[in-house]
């Protein structure tokens, strides 16, 4: 089963969420979709790591054919593009690829050629196989890495995809191939509100889904779970706040593997989403 | 020679916009005429490159200097790739601009920023 | 108009809550929330009413002349982000398209054509008492971009230009939204928090402020949450000579004040003293830049 695991923003507990999920799910894989912040990978510190880079095309004009007129530049609209004393200047961080100003130009000036905009790491920790993407700094477009990310999908078996935050295209392409998706909020109006976005999203592309209440206070409203109740959502656990799991987590470290306390609350958290799931 | 400056609008004696590549116009001064036009930037409204498609727009007008408080990394490596040179200019009318530059008043722009494009357009 | 930003590299540090506290502490006429992707400053801000709403245009997306399309497929094939679907009839995927015109271009029908799309929405709200508040969502789907950022700030700059002082809540990231709302703030407020993502991000966010000379200060919030990254992260702000200009506990009044509207400067509490602290220390920094 395939389970996305998003928030509205970074810092609801996303990743420290899927990490330990995917520990008490093993067998497992653990995808890290977050190309521009990947931090799976410093909880679950993967061994025998094998990097494949992640290429994009990207254009270059033959000055010998090229006779200057400009309407490479004019066409594209991400101005990766610029034409200086007789010169194409092709800025390849701002070129998304599309392939037009070979297909526009005239004089078939333009050529493209492969170029690295980050790279899929692929390893292990204990029976947790780890895939992370890693977009270059400066990047403009993290979806050719999300895609090859999506290929390292099994067949079957529990697959963890950790989304990046928020609500844009690089979260969309993140929960593609979900089965399910695990929205983790935050007891505050900001995560409530920030919780109706992503809503939003999964139920606009059909997926289905449930909440986490992470940092929950005992005693205290929780604008989130308020939300839930209101909006009929399946809560599918509720984490306390609890000071241990707050400094684990900020060391990195998997709550999981270090107190049998965790390792229940997650435990019955993931039979929670398998149940929902079905 | 041709002088270009970013300004914040049309009037005869505009103040210089400081931003470059989202300046709403530039302005160009011919330093022989003694006469300035100012032409809107098509950059303002760019979701993603403004910096690269300002500095064609310079480029473009024939302009030898460019006086400017703020620039880019990629608008920079277009304007210099074209043998423009970038002078640090400060706040205030572009004509103080222009005239502290003619009396050799002003130094070349040390600090160029980079403009991250981490997330997508 | 003097601004002050308010940046945190890592989304969930605390910015906005510290941003609102600000803004009451210093009875301030002119906020900006610049975090367009998922703002949340006017859960705290509270003005009345939908304010004066605008459209914001991102990059244009393709749409298809039905009857002048022959449904060769041509575009569905050039296409390299899977956004044409040839079905019953050729269809774009909005989420998919970038917006890059080629299919546009090579049509032999001339049956496809770029057209603005609104991609967010900016508003702004005036108000006698509580003064201008300018902020923006981008919609589903699309990615954050300096442009709005930078419409988000001219629409604030344009209301309340005779103010002297605005405070800015910034975006998360480091990216191209973050160099947007740096550009014109002549002081900034980083926000983190003592974790391993918090210290690297606030790396990255003084090296980027650093190359469009702002000056920056540093705040720790939930600090008494691992107090070795916090003094970790004190010393290096020493060795990069940012001034540090205080910690923020984790309070729990702090949270339940928020969720009831109020900012932290508005309920008696550890979170709210340290962030007077702060407020002082930070217009101490920055002295002779406000006016009064």
């Amino acid at each position: 089963m395939n389970i996305a695991v998003l928030s509205g923003k970074g810092g609801t507990g996303k990743t420290m969420v899927s990490v330990n999920l995917a520990t008490v799910a093993g067998p497992s894989v653990y995808i890290d979709c977050d190309v521009e912040e990947p931090n799976g990978h410093l909880y679950l510190r993967p061994e025998d790591v094998e990097r494949e880079a992640v290429d994009v095309l990207v254009p270059k004009s033959d000055p010998d054919k090229c006779d200057g007129c400009m309407r490479c530049v004019e066409f594209c609209r991400f101005n990766a593009l610029a034409y200086t004393l007789d010169r194409l200047t092709v800025f390849t961080e701002m070129c998304h690829s599309c392939g037009g100003c070979k297909v526009i130009c005239p004089k078939d000036a333009i050529t493209e050629y492969p170029r690295t905009i980050g790279y899929v790491e692929s390893g292990k920790s204990d029976n947790v196989k780890i895939h992370t993407g890693i977009m270059n700094i400066g990047e403009v477009a993290g979806i050719p890495i999300i895609n090859r990310l999506l290929e390292k999908i099994p067949e079957s078996g529990n697959v963890f995809i950790d989304c990046p935050p928020g609500s844009s295209c690089s979260v969309m392409e993140s929960i593609k191939d979900a089965d399910f998706c695990v929205l983790v909020s935050e007891p505050t109006v900001f995560g409530a509100h920030n919780l109706n976005m992503v809503t939003e999203l999964v139920t606009v592309f059909g997926k289905p889904f449930g909440v986490i209440l992470n940092k929950d206070i005992e005693g205290e409203r929780n604008p989130s779970e308020e939300y839930c109740i209101e909006n009929n959502l399946k809560i599918l656990g509720r984490i306390p706040f609890d000071k241990e799991l707050g400094l684990l987590s900020s060391e990195a470290v998997i709550a999981a593997r270090e107190n049998p306390k965790f390792r229940n609350l997650f435990t019955e958290i993931f039979n929670n989403i398998r149940e929902a799931a079905l | 020679m041709k002088i270009a400056v970013p300004v914040i609008n049309d009037s005869d004696n505009p103040e210089i916009a400081q931003q470059l590549g989202r300046a709403p116009f530039y302005m160009v001064y011919d330093t022989e005429a003694k006469t300035s036009e100012k032409i809107v930037n098509p950059a303002q409204d760019s979701p993603s490159g403004a910096g690269v498609k300002a500095a064609q727009t310079i480029v473009n007008t024939g302009s030898a200097v460019l006086l400017t408080i703020r620039c880019g990394d990629k608008a920079y490596e277009v304007l210099n790739g074209a043998g423009v040179k970038v002078m640090e200019a400060f706040v205030g009318s572009a004509m103080d601009n222009i005239n502290a530059y003619e009396e050799g008043k002003m130094s070349e722009l040390e600090t160029i920023h980079s403009g991250h494009h981490g997330k997508g357009a | 108009m003097k601004q002050l930003l308010i940046l945190s590299g890592k989304g969930g540090t605390g910015k906005t809550t510290v941003a609102g506290a600000i803004i009451r502490l210093a009875q301030v006429l002119a906020c900006a929330d610049c975090d367009v992707d998922a703002p949340n400053l006017h859960l705290i801000l509270n003005h009345e009413g939908d304010g004066e709403r605008k459209d914001y245009f991102g990059l244009p997306k393709a749409f298809i002349d039905q009857n002048a399309c022959t449904m060769c497929g041509r575009c569905s094939e050039m296409c390299r982000f899977n956004a044409v679907d040839v079905g019953e009839r050729t269809a774009i995927n909005g989420f998919a398209c970038e917006g890059c015109g080629l299919c546009e271009a090579i049509c032999p029908e001339n049956a496809i054509e770029m057209q603005a799309v609104a991609a967010g929405d900016l508003r702004l709200f005036k108000d006698e008492e509580k003064g201008v508040f300018s902020t923006a969502q981008l919609r589903m789907g699309n990615g954050t971009s300096g442009l709005l950022v930078t419409q988000v700030k001219n629409q604030l700059k344009n209301a309340a230009a005779h103010l002297g002082f605005a405070v800015i809540d910034g975006s998360p990231g480091i990216g191209c939204p973050v160099i947007a709302s740096l550009s014109g703030a002549d002081m900034v407020l980083v926000v983190t928090e003592p974790s391993m993502s918090g210290f690297s991000d606030m790396e990255r966010i003084l090296d980027t402020a650093k190359g469009l000379r702002a000056d920056t200060a540093v705040c720790v919030n939930k600090a008494d949450l691992n107090p070795k990254i916090t003094e970790k992260i004190k010393i290096r702000c020493e060795e990069r000579n940012v001034p540090y200009v205080g910690e923020i506990p984790y309070d729990p009044i702090a949270v339940k004040a928020v969720n009831d509207g109020l900012t932290v400067a508005d309920v008696k509490c550890p979170a709210g003293d340290a962030v007077r602290d702060i407020f002082h220390n930070v217009m101490e920094v920055f002295d002779g830049r406000r006016r009064v």
